[in-house]
């Protein structure tokens, strides 16, 4: 502290600013190692090489161009659904309904895809990504509503249409939207016109992913720029002060829901649009859950979440080498992905595990989640 | 040479930033009142915290009937006879009181076995010691009773017969009066009163009362020690003192008791209030049948013990609760069902009763708190988008203006002190123009120097032209700024008064419904 | 309708009910103690997995179930240590047992029975109570079931008298509304809510182990499908009571049955429509009931001493 005062002011500030940011970042790095570890352990207690398989993991995520662009296809959906989920937090919800509005914003885009036709490719394919947003923020919208008339907690809420989504798209391409042409259970190839070209020759990466990262830069810009972020934030650290403030609870809980929802259905359209070009219920490797632990990686925070679905997708790509040389399963990573989620939210078992400084409270890496509120099915009418 | 109950030597307590007690001296005679009396922040509760195990102190010793002993959690407490009734009493409000008495005693053995803990609870011969231990004192308690459905006062006999049921000799009493009437107050003191006579050839229960209540202490104690900053700075006897000494002993300086204020000019009506009915959280009746007006330039005081609708009617003024009857004008318009927002704009300010819980986002910086409710429109936004710029000068120029104490605009106001969190809400309610002022109990929990700041800008409101509608549970407040005095009762204004009018006899018996 | 088909959609209904119930007497263990729980389900699924493999590889059905109890038991813990000890936000909490057993049990799935068809295990053995078996239309409702049926019904009214008339019971309810108060009685807030949180964590397990070891005899990927929140919806719909809790979970036991019945009887509404029936309930639910029940006042919120 001394050294800093003597040298003068500027020099003190970037050094605090660069020792702030290390500060913040060595949780989460820690957290991620950690969970790399007992991964490692896992394996090899099961028979496994963890050292092969680390070393199969990362030439697979990095390994080539051809690994680094299925590392940015993987980590597309992770950005957009982070995003949605990270959206959530802020405003004080806990969106667990991701997924289902993943596969509700992915049909809908698929639908627009195929069948309408005649539109040139920059109405029609903005329309199939819009009908994907508009998909997820109805089955979004839904729970938020209900919380807002009645109380009843979008934790529950958003499972239960988890369920209704999976089950109803499965209806669907089964059944009147199923491609005539197969007994796949699939829709139609959409139209030329309705694909996110790839952006780079033969590989598979596409403009889906710069629109994630632009669509970081614009939730990033509604929360901290905007009078409907000041309201979303609001609403989320304190609901009582919010209505003091003057805001309608209620109707800010429905709009923060489907600004998630939509971008949930945004990481299902693009999934459509750039990548497989029609629907297919098994697409999901369950992104929605995963999402959780991007965005309370990501501190919940827009670039934050970029970071860390990078880092989710590089896992989740990385996997498939790994498994394929030491047949340890892909699944390791999803127990890994649990441990980051559980280590960087109880940051203190990373702190006390790396011997490093308790922060004061309030300083916590979880962030607000209807904290006031948190008992399921609360009673509290957020009516206003 | 008499028997000590408790004596507690150098006793020390950090707390990051802070030292809540000081090498205190402190003890306590068999079968005395003793009387601790001190400010809010002088460290009285954090002392009797440590007598009863629920913290540790740093330094200094404990001795309980001359006996050395280090307390070191509740268990202990209770089971060497020490009971403590705390300011926000310890029900749970989903039990009954037998249940909530007996619970941790279910077996009146400190140390169960587990599986005792699965045999069937025997309710009856609770019922029936706690029938006669009720009779013993005067303590009415009904047992059967659910403690949410119970008034204030009865809770805190439920409070004593707690204590008294696990056999405690010793009592400590956290600010019991705070939330009675001052008659009800008068009960609770022969309460303590026939607790501390010898019974037989045994010593009477030993009583440890703390208060900030100067009237109180020369009414009930036998002994007297004041605490300031965490410090002893003085014992004494009710005899041997007066109420003027004892202030100025407690806050370290001669106090002005009076806030100068010149006469009211009261012109028209700013809000008027007609037959307003008002629900609870528990859909009962808490505002029920209120008619009053405040006028420019004029402040209405509505005094009344805690829990009398008081809360509901502030509420319903300002949108935050929707009445079920009657009307509400202010400046002439209707708004009786409109949103806080539409209040805001007509120009009422507000500054809550609960500061961290409506009137702050604690978690965000001051510069942002500072524009909770205009945040939407210009200077501050401009078409849906925050004008960052116009937001920082706003916030440095109010914590320049109010004497905000903050490191800095983005420190979150969590980290201000209690003083400097109502400074800011009374920064962004003053900052706009307003006509009306509604202010529920603006000075709850703050240090002198903050309430005279706060007492002093109201007083310059209401010079300003300003409709200042204050309700307070302190009556000292009320009766020092007040001009006309509204007494509220079980949901009803059951009398106005001018000021001059006014005494602590007549408006306490009106608190308490005797009319 | 055929007396018959009508008793076989009742019996069904208790059985499909099981699993809900055991999950939803989970939860009150836990959040009447003041511990959200959403880790039910990932405890169900864990427990299924290693009740199924520890009864296949001993050749035991009780080692099974003592296996699965553990499980639940050991997750619950977890979840325990992390709301309790280290304050973490008990929804995430809950979502990491639930993550975490979606990993697991896929994980070691494809260790353990990889490239082999996972012949199932015998299921529980059917048990006919004498007498009471033979009274017409009750009987085979009620009476002729697999054992954790009966143990289900059992532990319904065991958690309602230790919850309402023990000791413990009265502990547990100040904790989950209270726990200042309880703590300044002397009583260990951390042990009343570390115990319920496990013992909670163990009916989850027995609801896993019915999972696989009653009702089909195997495991299979994700087979918990929801079942441990909608035995939350059943927890919230029954006002944190045993007895409310299980009526709530046979009208949800009773929709997956009739749906199972629909199906069989195939009268034309596809069977995703059928499927959705209990989430869909669910919903109704919680929208149209929950409004105006309270949960215990302090659940969700972690205690700190002062």
């Amino acid at each position: 502290m001394q050294s800093t005062s003597r040298r003068g002011k500027a020099p003190g500030a970037v050094r605090a600013s660069i020792l702030g940011l290390t500060r913040t970042l060595s949780i989460p790095a820690l957290a991620v190692l950690t969970a790399l570890l007992i991964g490692a352990l896992i394996m090899l207690l099961s028979g496994g090489n963890p050292l092969v398989g680390y070393v199969a993991l990362f030439e697979g995520a990095f390994g080539k161009a051809r690994s680094l662009s299925e590392t940015a296809v993987a980590a597309t959906p992770y950005v957009f659904a982070g995003l949605g989920i990270a959206l959530g937090f802020r405003g004080g919800l806990f969106n667990i309904g991701v997924e289902g509005q993943l596969f509700i914003g992915s049909i809908c885009a698929a639908g627009v895809g195929y069948a309408v036709h005649g539109l040139p490719w920059f109405i029609h394919m903005p329309l199939a990504l819009l009908a994907g947003c508009l998909g997820g923020a109805i089955c979004a919208g839904i729970p938020g509503f209900l919380k807002a008339k009645t109380g009843a907690h979008e934790v529950i809420t958003t499972i239960m249409i988890n369920y209704m989504a999976i089950y109803f798209t499965n209806w669907l391409v089964t059944g009147p939207m199923q491609d005539p042409g197969t007994i796949v259970p699939q829709t139609r190839r959409i139209l030329a016109t309705a694909e996110i070209p790839a952006i780079w020759g033969a590989y598979r990466v596409h403009w889906g992913t710069v629109l994630a990262i632009a669509a970081a830069a614009l939730v990033f810009w509604l929360l901290w720029r905007t009078v409907l972020g000041f309201e979303i934030r609001t609403v989320g650290a304190n609901p009582d002060a919010a209505k003091y403030a003057g805001i309608h609870v209620g109707r800010n809980i429905v709009i923060t829901m489907m600004l998630s929802g939509a971008l949930a259905g945004a990481a299902g359209a693009v999934e459509v649009l750039g990548l497989n070009h029609y629907f297919a219920p098994s697409f999901s490797i369950g992104y929605g859950f995963d999402s959780i632990a991007v965005a309370v990686l990501g501190k919940s925070h827009p670039w934050g979440v970029v970071a860390s679905a990078f880092l989710f997708g590089a896992l989740n790509n990385g996997a498939n080498l790994m498994q394929l040389r030491t047949q340890s399963p892909v699944y390791i990573i999803s127990i890994v992905q649990a441990l980051i989620l559980m280590l960087v939210s109880a940051d203190q078992i990373v702190r006390r595990l790396y011997r490093l400084k308790d922060l004061p409270k309030g300083n916590l890496a979880t962030p607000a989640v209807a904290t006031s509120e948190s008992a399921l099915g609360t009673g509290k009418e957020a009516k206003s | 040479m008499v028997a000590l109950a408790l004596q507690v030597k150098g006793i020390t307590k950090r707390y990051p930033g802070v030292i809540a007690n000081h090498e205190v001296d402190f003890d306590l005679r068999k079968g005395e009142i003793h009387v601790l009396l001190g400010e809010n922040g002088a460290g009285k509760t954090t002392l009797m915290n440590i007598i009863y195990g629920l913290s540790m102190p740093d330094e200094g010793e404990c001795y309980l009937d001359g006996e050395l002993i280090q307390i070191t959690d509740p268990n202990l407490a209770i089971s060497r006879g020490i009971g403590m009734v705390h300011q926000h009493f310890m029900l749970v409000p989903t039990l009954t009181v037998v249940e909530n008495i007996i619970l941790g005693v279910e077996s009146l053995r400190p140390r169960t076995a587990f599986l005792r803990q699965l045999s069937l609870l025997d309710l009856a011969s609770a019922t029936k010691r706690i029938e006669s231990l009720s009779k013993q004192y005067g303590l009415e308690v009904d047992p059967a009773a659910y403690v949410r459905d119970l008034p204030v006062g009865a809770q805190q006999r439920v409070e004593i017969v707690k204590a008294l049921y696990r056999e405690a000799d010793i009592l400590i009493l956290d600010e019991p009066t705070a939330v009675l009437t001052p008659q009800e107050a008068d009960d609770l003191f022969q309460v303590m009163r026939a607790l501390v006579q010898p019974r037989g050839d045994k010593h009477g229960k030993s009583i440890i009362f703390i208060t900030h209540k100067l009237k109180e202490v020369l009414a009930v104690a036998d002994r007297i020690t004041v605490l300031r900053g965490g410090r002893v700075v003085g014992s004494t006897m009710p005899s041997a003192t007066t109420e003027n000494e004892l202030a100025a002993m407690m806050v370290g300086r001669e106090v002005v008791l009076t806030v100068p204020k010149g006469p009211a000019r009261p012109q028209e009506p700013v809000l008027e209030v007609q037959d307003l009915k008002v629900l609870d959280d528990r859909h009962l009746v808490a505002v029920d049948g209120v008619s009053l007006e405040v006028r420019k330039g004029e402040i209405l005081g509505v005094a009344g013990v805690q829990g009398n609708g008081q809360r509901e009617l502030v509420e319903s003024l300002t949108g935050l609760r929707k009445p079920v009857g009657g009307h509400v004008r202010i400046l002439g318009q209707e708004t009786t069902l409109a949103s806080p927002r539409r209040i805001t704009e007509l120009g009422t300010a507000h500054i809550p009763e609960d500061r961290q819980k409506h009137g702050l986002v604690l978690s965000d910086p001051v510069k942002d708190n500072l524009v909770l409710n205009t945040y939407y429109r210009p200077p501050f936004a401009h078409r849906a988008v925050i004008a960052r710029e116009q937001v920082a000068d706003n916030a440095a120029r109010l914590v320049r203006e109010f004497d905000i104490r903050t490191p800095s605009i983005e420190t979150a106001t969590s980290n201000l002190s209690g003083g400097n969190q109502q400074k800011t809400i009374v920064a962004r309610e003053f900052s706009r123009p307003i006509q009306l002022l509604i202010a529920a109990q603006p000075t709850r929990g703050l240090d002198v120097g903050s309430i005279e700041f706060i007492h002093g800008q109201l007083v310059k409101r209401r010079d300003d032209g300003c409709a200042v509608l204050l309700v307070s549970a302190e009556l000292d407040e009320i009766m020092a700024l007040a001009d006309r005095i509204a007494v509220m009762y079980k949901g009803k204004i059951v009398s106005v008064m001018p000021a001059e009018e006014a005494t602590r006899e007549k408006l306490g018996l009106l608190m308490a419904g005797v009319s | 309708m055929d007396m018959r088909i009508i008793i076989g959609l009742f019996a069904l209904t208790l059985v499909k009910a099981t699993p809900l119930t055991l999950g939803a007497l989970s939860g009150v263990f836990c959040e009447r103690s003041g511990v959200v729980n959403i880790g039910i389900e990932g405890m169900m699924l864990t427990s299924a997995f290693t009740g199924f493999s520890a009864a296949f590889f001993s050749g035991s059905a009780l080692v099974g179930i003592a296996v699965a109890l553990a499980t639940g038991g050991l997750l619950a813990l977890l979840h325990a240590v992390l709301c309790i000890r280290f304050e973490l936000n008990q929804i995430i909490s809950g979502t990491v047992i639930n993550l975490m057993a979606v990993g697991v049990t896929g994980y070691f799935n494809r260790v353990i029975f990889s490239g082999r068809t996972v012949p199932g295990v015998e299921t529980l053995p059917r048990v006919e109570i004498p007498l009471l078996a033979d009274i017409p239309f009750i009987g085979p409702i009620l009476f002729q079931h697999q054992p954790i049926v009966f143990t289900t019904i059992i532990l319904v009214f065991l958690v309602h008298i230790v919850l309402f008339h023990t000791p413990w019971g009265l502990r547990t309810r100040a904790v989950g509304e209270h726990p200042r108060a309880a703590d300044t009685l002397g009583i260990d807030v951390f042990k009343v809510r570390y115990i319920n949180v496990v013992v909670g964590g163990m009916i989850a397990g027995l609801a896993g182990a019915f999972l696989t070891l009653e009702a089909v005899g195997t495991f299979e990927k994700l087979m918990s499908n929801g079942r441990g929140f909608i035995a939350l919806a059943a927890m919230v719909f029954g006002k944190w009571s045993p007895v409310g809790a299980f009526g709530a979970a046979l009208l949800f036991g009773f929709a997956e049955a009739l749906g199972v019945r629909l199906q069989i009887e195939n009268i034309g509404i596809p069977y995703q429509f059928l499927g959705m029936l209990p989430y869909l309930l669910t919903i109704i639910v919680l929208a149209g009931v929950v409004g105006r029940s309270t949960p215990p006042a302090a659940s969700g919120q972690p205690y700190r001493k002062e």
